[in-house]
């Protein structure tokens, strides 16, 4: 890349993740790299099973460490991730970096309250009193605009709808005030007047605590809302990146103009949806050549046998497709044969 | 003229089906005021001590060769509906007409026929579909059971997996497992035709796949449906889908039909507050366009206790002490292909401060596609 000072938020460099079991090896991740900028909001795009939440998983070292195979580089804020053992580990989970989930029971504990988990949770970071740790826990409450704050302190999660409650795992994720929060589809269950709330919020807090934020999803609309930038995952290898403008408005990778093409809007009524053919690859036996070639309609004979190259196509703008050109070529750059 | 464009959706619709009873102007469907209320108990004595308005009084009309959007947010009774209009659960109270025969009434269309006519799609590919069944027999139990011959069953189910774009060679003989989600769906599916129904009820029937098999699958029941003649109720909470493949839509809110009417107005033209937060609430796929504002504030509230009044009061930036004090009704006088909203601000004299002038505006521009013939 670039020449950068400045020590990026998060450094991903060839991260493979491969779940080896006695049948079969499931190659999840492959090759992933990636950049965050501190304050910058990161958004992982693909469909099922293109490997997002065992990349932010591996990030976070909540793999399980026997069955997950994993190589490569991972450095947030200047630390080795993979390295961290014991006390350094768990102050780095929940400290500098926070994790937020679809489904909030998964972090909140329901045999305690709200405002207890929140408050213990502050404890064991900076060593204040439980009493401290509440007095935090209302301030974040209020911050992610639960409203009656106050009340909600002593409510146990199931007493929460769905709304407060994934405010109130945001509240957890930020008690300790990370520098990188990695949100996997915190918003795709709830309802589209909820989602909208949520994703506000998340973008206000993100602004005004200035964190750096991995979003994954696999709504294109979810990222126009929320991203700076965007990495396009498919068959576990991030296809294409760019600023969200760049991806969304001018793709280039034949993958990413599909899935924007086969995105439903109103005004498509009464005509086919330019689906892609076909669905993805087993992960157990990747094809030998670019994972999208049995889909893609401008695939040749190369695209099958061999693995496509990153394209470099701009500043952190890159596809990997033999058929984009790189970047000198700047205007038309990558257009793909029509 | 948006009724002709909704028009055009259907136009290879063949209009002669044979297994028409009422004629071509009887709806397909008519629901009159469909209740479930299902109780909750509690205490020793496991007495109810409260109940769940899943559907609280909800009529509309299907009309032949129609696809009916539902709309609305978890929990409203989408799910609760359909399994009404299938008679998977009993109605509390309510009535519902099929090709103008009332159906479980004496002198009427038996459930179990009615359900032959009527086949159902749901979210859950998976569990719908037998584990231990090649996906070929699955489909042509249906009709196995209804007195087939398995030779003749089979056929059929082979030629509808050809029809759902699955080759019957490669993928008949698989279990449900060897398939992908949207294999899984287009099973289901076929299955669901196997018996030649006259209306499908697709029940967030795309829901769980990814966005590229899920264009597949639209573009495939748009497919079936003209090949097929068919009439579908289509219930999802993706608004893009529902104002793709619909031609009129009906939105619900707490258990009640609080608009309903033609997509392009609906969706252009929105009444009701809560239809116009719902849509407002869409993410733009363009980054530039980003909503900076929350349409609505708070979740929507339990159905257990809903709201006195008109239930969305709570959430309504224009609500009044009419709306707390009265519930609206939702005006059945529209005629099948009106635009109908159940909300104080659009009955003249009710009362709101906002009344005249809504109703008023009302009158003005409403469409004369509306009046039948
Ligand atoms: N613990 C595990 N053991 C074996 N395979 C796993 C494990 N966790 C994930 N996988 C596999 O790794 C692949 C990538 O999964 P991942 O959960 O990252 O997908 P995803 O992109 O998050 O999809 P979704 O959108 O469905 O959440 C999948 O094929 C999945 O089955
Ligand atoms: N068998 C049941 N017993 C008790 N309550 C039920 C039952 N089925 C549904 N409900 C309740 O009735 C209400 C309506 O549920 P329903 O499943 O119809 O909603 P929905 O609109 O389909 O929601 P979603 O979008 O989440 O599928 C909910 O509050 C639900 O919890
Ligand atoms: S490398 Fe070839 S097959 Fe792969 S996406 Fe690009 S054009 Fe298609
Ligand atoms: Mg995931
Ligand atoms: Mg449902």
């Amino acid at each position: 890349m670039t020449t950068e000072t400045k020590t990026p938020l998060v450094s991903v460099r060839d991260l493979n993740v491969k779940f080896v079991s006695r049948e079969a090896t499931v190659n999840a991740v492959n090759d992933v790299s990636l950049t965050v900028q501190h304050g910058e909001v990161l958004c992982i795009i693909g469909e099922s099973g293109s490997g997002k939440s065992v990349s932010m998983r591996a990030l976070m070292r909540l793999l399980p460490e026997r069955r997950a195979v994993i190589s490569g580089k991972l450095a947030v804020d200047g630390q080795d991730v993979l390295a961290l053992k014991g006390k350094e580990l768990a102050a780095f989970r929940g400290g500098e970096a926070a994790m937020i989930f679809q489904e909030p029971m998964t972090a909140l504990d329901p045999v305690y309250t709200v405002g207890h988990q929140i408050a213990e949770t502050v404890r064991r970071h900076t060593g204040c009193s439980f009493e401290e740790g509440l007095a935090r826990a209302l301030e974040l409450l209020e911050l992610v605009k639960v409203p009656s704050a106050k009340r909600r302190l002593n409510a146990f999660p199931h007493e929460l709808s769905g709304g407060l409650r994934q405010r109130a795992m945001i509240a957890l994720a930020l008690s300790c005030r990370p520098k990188l929060l990695l949100a996997d589809e915190p918003t795709t269950a709830l309802d589209a007047t909820v989602q909208i709330q949520v994703l506000i919020l998340m973008r206000k807090l993100q602004q005004e605590l200035g964190m750096g934020m991995i979003f994954v999803t696999h709504d294109l609309g979810v990222a126009a809302e929320i991203a700076d930038r965007v990495a396009v995952m498919y068959a576990g290898r991030i296809v294409e990146t760019g600023t969200v403008q760049e991806v969304l408005t001018d793709p280039k990778h034949p993958y990413t103009k599909g899935m924007l093409s086969s995105t439903v809007h109103g005004n498509m009524r009464g005509q086919d949806i330019e689906a892609i053919p076909g669905s993805p690859p087993d992960l157990r036996a990747l094809p030998t050549g670019c994972s999208f070639g049995p889909r893609c309609a401008f695939a040749d004979s190369h695209c099958l046998e061999q693995l496509p190259p990153e394209v470099m196509l701009g500043n952190d703008r890159l596809a990997r497709c033999f058929k984009v050109d790189a970047a000198p070529a700047a205007a038309d750059a990558g257009s793909v044969p029509a | 003229m948006d009724m002709t464009e909704t028009k055009s959706a259907l136009s290879s619709v063949s209009a002669d089906d044979a297994r028409d009873r009422g004629g071509k102007a009887q709806p397909m469907l008519i629901a009159r005021g469909l209740q479930k209320h299902f109780p909750i108990t509690g205490g020793i004595l496991n007495r109810t001590v409260a109940r769940i308005r899943a559907v609280d009084g909800v009529s509309f009309t299907v009309m032949k060769g129609e696809t009916l959007g539902v709309v609305g947010e978890s929990g409203c009774g989408k799910s609760t509906l359909a399994r009404l209009l299938m008679h998977l659960i009993p109605p509390d109270s309510g009535e519902l007409i099929f090709d103008g025969e009332a159906v479980a009434a004496k002198d009427g269309l038996e459930v179990r026929d009615m359900r032959r006519l009527m086949q159902m799609v749901f979210q859950d590919s998976y569990s719908s579909l037998n584990p231990r069944m090649p996906v070929e027999d699955s489909i042509a139990y249906g009709q196995i059971v209804h007195g087939a011959s398995n030779e003749a069953a089979k056929q059929a189910a082979r030629a509808l997996m050809e029809k759902v774009g699955l080759d019957p060679n490669l993928f008949g003989p698989r279990y449900p497992h060897e398939l992908s989600g949207g294999q899984k769906q287009r099973i289901n599916i076929a299955r669901a035709l196997v018996l030649e129904p006259r209306v499908v009820i697709l029940d967030e029937a795309v829901s769980a796949l990814d966005k590229s098999v899920e264009a597949q699958v639209l573009n495939l029941l748009r497919y079936l449906k003209d090949v097929f003649n068919l009439t579908y109720v289509f219930i999802s909470h993706d608004l893009n889908v529902v104002q793709y493949v619909s031609d009129r839509v009906l939105v619900m809110y707490l258990g009640e039909v609080v608009e309903i009417g033609p997509v392009d107005k609906i969706y252009a033209n929105p009444k009701h507050p809560y239809t116009a937060a719902l849509l407002a609430s869409r993410l733009s796929m363009n980054p530039d366009d980003r909503v900076n504002e929350p349409p609505l504030i708070g979740d929507p509230p339990n159905p257990i206790n809903p709201p006195s009044g008109c239930r969305f009061r709570t959430r309504c930036e224009f609500a009044e002490k009419i709306c707390e004090i009265e519930t609206p009704a939702l005006p059945q006088d529209v005629g099948p292909m009106g635009h109908a909203c159940a909300c104080h601000m659009f009955v003249a004299k009710s009362g709101h401060s906002k009344s005249i002038m809504h109703a008023a505006e009302d009158v003005t521009p409403s469409s004369p596609a509306e009046s039948p013939s």
